[in-house]
């Protein structure tokens, strides 16, 4: 059964980090972090049938964060949508030196 | 002061007398310096006594009868162009009164002290050791200990004395001199500071303290030579004596590093004990007393290194007078018979100094025999006769060097005031008719005796003494000089060693020889100057030649006051033949304690006594040799048939070379200067400096970090997604590097 659960959290891992490589899409992007996330709560879930109840507490706290993270993430891209009319990352680099 | 008490040497005869105030003396003139470099820094110049035409507004007319004095001290052949047209116009410091008291002054009070020490030393009887004073630790530095310390001995004396009573003289005459130049405070704060150096020079218990001299006069001299540095020549001559005397300074260094090396010391007093432990004639000593006079052939005018002395003539003609004839370059002198206990002890160094003396002597005179630029006759003469004191110090006859150091430097003070005072009526002349002829050219004069009769006496006075003519004073110290170099061929240590293969006695000899024909020489070109300036007819020109007059008198005292040194400088030092004049060699016993013993070690133990005939036929040929002289340039000059320089054909033949002082100055450029010059520019300017050191160290570095940042400023795409890629590529080596292993 953990077996199971792990393997399905690192398909799920890597579709996510894949996603956030090759995707242009700001909202995107955001998604497969959402995705990475949710599959680090997955692999905390089922270690806590093992391990005790701190992993469910810490799944807690990574929604909570995520949470939080969406509502600025959102709002940092719809900022940006409005100044240059895209989301695309490929047309934003304003870190370059 | 209250450090006197501690400083002195305790015990000492001299301790508790006058002497104990020995640091004041260079501390005098220092003041002085001071007070008018203060002054001259205040720029404002007021117009000098009113000119009687200025006010009646007749502008073409230059009429300044009665204003003798009223001119510009300057006596550059062209320095007309350098202030336009204002002929009529004098300018003159604010502060030049202050300045004329303040400057002389502290010289005199200097002489005062001096004089008061030289009677207490008198006073205190025989002195061996010299009067040291330390003041505090100046270079402590491992084995190396020098003092700041003054020393007070009978050499010392006669040069302090020479110094302060000359210079004094000298200051005097140029309160006429420069009264009406505008950087009048500035000359005189040069002119104390050097004095000061001098005698810091003079004074200095060690060799560094003797080097801040030596340095600190050089200096001086580079600044009073360029005094009218607006003009280039002037500016040009000046650098050119710095940068030949840093020739000569580095010979000075090597001697004294080696004598630190190998004697540890550098006190006088402990190399005169230590210099024993070194082998007799050894190569040692020798590299350290020719590397030593390589110092002195630059700051003493001798060849190779000469040629700086006739261009300093650029200066104003009283410190032409003090510097470049009668204290700084006799410094080379000094420092050799302040030395004589090393000189002694090396045969080889003491001929080649005699054999430089001798060449340098003959070879001067020479060109002093072509020379139209009255200053420039007296500037060789003064080489020449450098040439002299050397062939004394040289030969192991340090008093008779020290002797015709001390003649010379009155007959000689004496022409350049002369000079001086001669340059000042024809440039007056020339002022008030606003022409532009070089009043420096003897061409330009003839006749001037009905003009300047004080000037005239006077310099005949010098010329005779410097000719040799028995009874004034260069007859004494030149024919004691020449007897030195005589006798020592037959029995010394110079006589047994060998310079170049040749025996030293056929090379004392050989300059015994060269000497009387300098002699001869100069006899010729003084009376040639003598003539052509004061004698014949007059070749001013007809409008000048009523404005010529004499010099005011604070400039013809200080002359009359040096007439009578050149006539009975002698007396310092009279010849056992003329005992009937009075006490027979004064200066020997008074210098006895410090160069005694190294003269009677040249002179294998014995003082060298000359067979009465010998003594009498060796002053018998000098002064056949001085009227020979004379009479054949009364004879055979024609100043009749001199024309003025602007009308005077080109010389042809030996004379033109003589002229052209044998071209040693084109040689030099060709042969040092340009390549010096062309290396300078080619490889350490084209390819050191903006090749190696812009090229490849600044503009290098600068380059690479900019490589660098180029680098990093492409790595910094501003493309998150490659960011990213970083990010996981890095993650996934240091996981791997960790499970690999």
């Amino acid at each position: 059964m953990l077996a199971e659960a792990i393997f399905f959290s690192a398909v799920l891992f890597a579709i996510g980090v894949i996603g956030v490589l090759t995707r242009r899409n700001a909202i995107i992007i955001f998604m497969c972090v959402e995705l990475m996330l949710n599959a680090v709560n997955l692999s905390f879930v089922a270690f806590a049938r093992t391990y005790g109840v701190a992993g469910q507490v810490f799944v807690f706290f990574v929604m909570t964060v995520a949470a939080a993270e969406a509502a600025v993430g959102l709002a940092i891209i719809i900022a940006m949508f409005r100044h240059k009319q895209t989301v695309n990352l490929q047309n934003i680099n304003l870190l370059k030196g | 002061m209250l450090l006197q008490h501690e400083v002195s040497a305790a015990g000492h005869p001299l301790a508790g007398t006058v002497a104990e105030w020995l640091w004041l003396l260079p501390l005098l003139p220092l003041l002085g310096f001071v007070i008018n470099g203060l002054l001259s820094l205040v720029p404002a110049t007021v117009l000098g006594p009113a000119d009687p035409d200025m006010a009646h507004g007749a502008d073409g007319a230059h009429g300044e009868a009665g204003h003798g004095v009223a001119v510009h001290a300057h006596d550059t052949a062209d320095d007309h162009g350098a202030h336009g047209d204002d002929h009529h116009r004098v300018v003159r410091h604010r502060y030049a009164g202050l300045t004329s008291i303040v400057g002389p002054a502290v010289l005199a009070i200097a002489f005062g002290l001096a004089v008061a020490m030289f009677f207490a030393m008198r006073g205190v009887g025989e002195m061996h050791a010299p009067f040291v004073q330390r003041y505090f630790s100046w270079m402590p530095a491992g084995s190396l200990h020098i003092d700041a310390a003054f020393q007070l001995d009978q050499l010392s004396m006669v040069m302090v004395l020479i110094i302060t009573g000359v210079g004094t003289l000298i200051h005097l005459f140029s309160i006429g001199y420069m009264q009406d130049d505008p950087g009048y405070p500035r000359y005189f704060a040069y002119l104390n500071l050097f004095v000061a150096f001098m005698l810091v020079l003079v004074l200095g218990a060690n060799y560094p303290v003797l080097f801040v001299g030596w340095e600190g006069v050089g200096l001086c001299s580079y600044l009073l030579i360029g005094f009218w540095f607006s003009e280039k020549a002037n500016a040009d001559a000046g650098k050119k004596a710095f940068i030949v005397n840093r020739i000569g300074d580095f010979g000075l260094l090597i001697a004294m590093f080696l004598l630190f090396a190998n004697l540890g010391t550098l006190d006088f007093v402990g190399v005169n004990e230590g210099v024993a432990r070194l082998a007799f004639g050894g190569p040692l000593i020798t590299a350290i007393c020719l590397f030593m006079f390589l110092g002195c052939t630059g700051k003493s005018a001798q060849i190779p290194l000469y040629v700086w002395l006739p261009d300093a003539m650029a200066g104003p003609t009283p410190v032409s007078a003090l510097i470049h004839a009668a204290t700084m370059v006799t410094a080379g002198v000094y420092l050799i018979a302040r030395s004589s206990a090393l000189f002694s002890m090396a045969p080889v160094a003491g001929l080649t100094v005699t054999v430089i003396g001798a060449l340098t002597a003959i070879f001067a005179a020479t060109i002093g025999l072509k020379q139209w630029d009255i200053k420039k006759v007296l500037a060789y003469s003064t080489v020449s006769q450098l040439g002299y004191m050397f062939m004394g110090v040289g030969s192991g006859a340090y008093v008779a060097g020290i002797f015709h150091l001390a003649t010379h430097a009155f007959f000689k003070a004496l022409l350049f005031l002369g000079s001086g005072s001669v340059i000042f009526a024809m440039h007056a002349a020339y002022h008030h008719t606003g022409s532009h002829e070089d009043a420096q050219d003897m061409r330009n004069m003839g006749g001037l005796s009905r003009y300047m009769r004080v000037t005239w006496i006077l310099m005949w006075i010098a010329t005779l003494a410097i000719a040799g003519v028995p009874f004034f004073a260069g007859f004494f110290s030149k024919d004691e000089i020449l007897g030195s170099v005589f006798l020592r061929a037959h029995e010394s240590t110079l006589a047994d060693a060998s310079w170049l293969g040749i025996p030293g006695t056929a090379v004392l000899y050989a300059c015994y020889a060269l000497g009387l024909a300098a002699a001869l020489l100069t006899a010729i070109y003084m009376t040639r100057m003598m003539i052509y300036t004061f004698h014949g007819p007059n070749r001013t020109g007809d409008a000048e030649r009523e404005h010529l007059a004499e010099a005011p008198w604070i400039m013809t005292g200080p002359l009359v006051v040096l007439g009578i040194l050149s006539a009975f400088g002698g007396w310092l030092n009279l010849p056992a033949l003329t005992s009937f004049l009075g006490p027979v060699g004064a200066l020997d016993r008074w210098l006895e304690p410090v160069v005694g013993e190294s003269a009677l070690r040249v002179t294998n133990g014995v003082a060298p006594e000359a067979a009465h005939n010998t003594e009498l036929a060796l002053v018998g040929s000098a002064v056949a040799i001085a009227l020979i002289g004379i009479i054949i340039a009364a004879v055979r000059l024609k100043p009749a048939r001199l024309v003025p320089k602007a009308r005077s054909p080109e010389e042809h033949g030996i004379e033109r070379v003589l002229a052209n002082k044998y071209y040693v100055d084109e040689a030099y450029d060709r042969v040092v200067v340009n390549p010096t010059v062309g290396i300078s520019r080619g490889v350490l300017w084209k390819g050191i400096d903006q090749g190696l050191i812009d090229g490849v160290l600044v503009n290098g570095s600068a380059r690479l970090a900019r490589a660098f940042s180029s680098f990093g400023s492409w790595a910094q795409s501003g493309q998150i997604g490659t960011y990213a890629w970083v990010l996981v590529i890095g993650v996934l080596a240091v996981l791997g590097a960790f499970t690999i292993r």
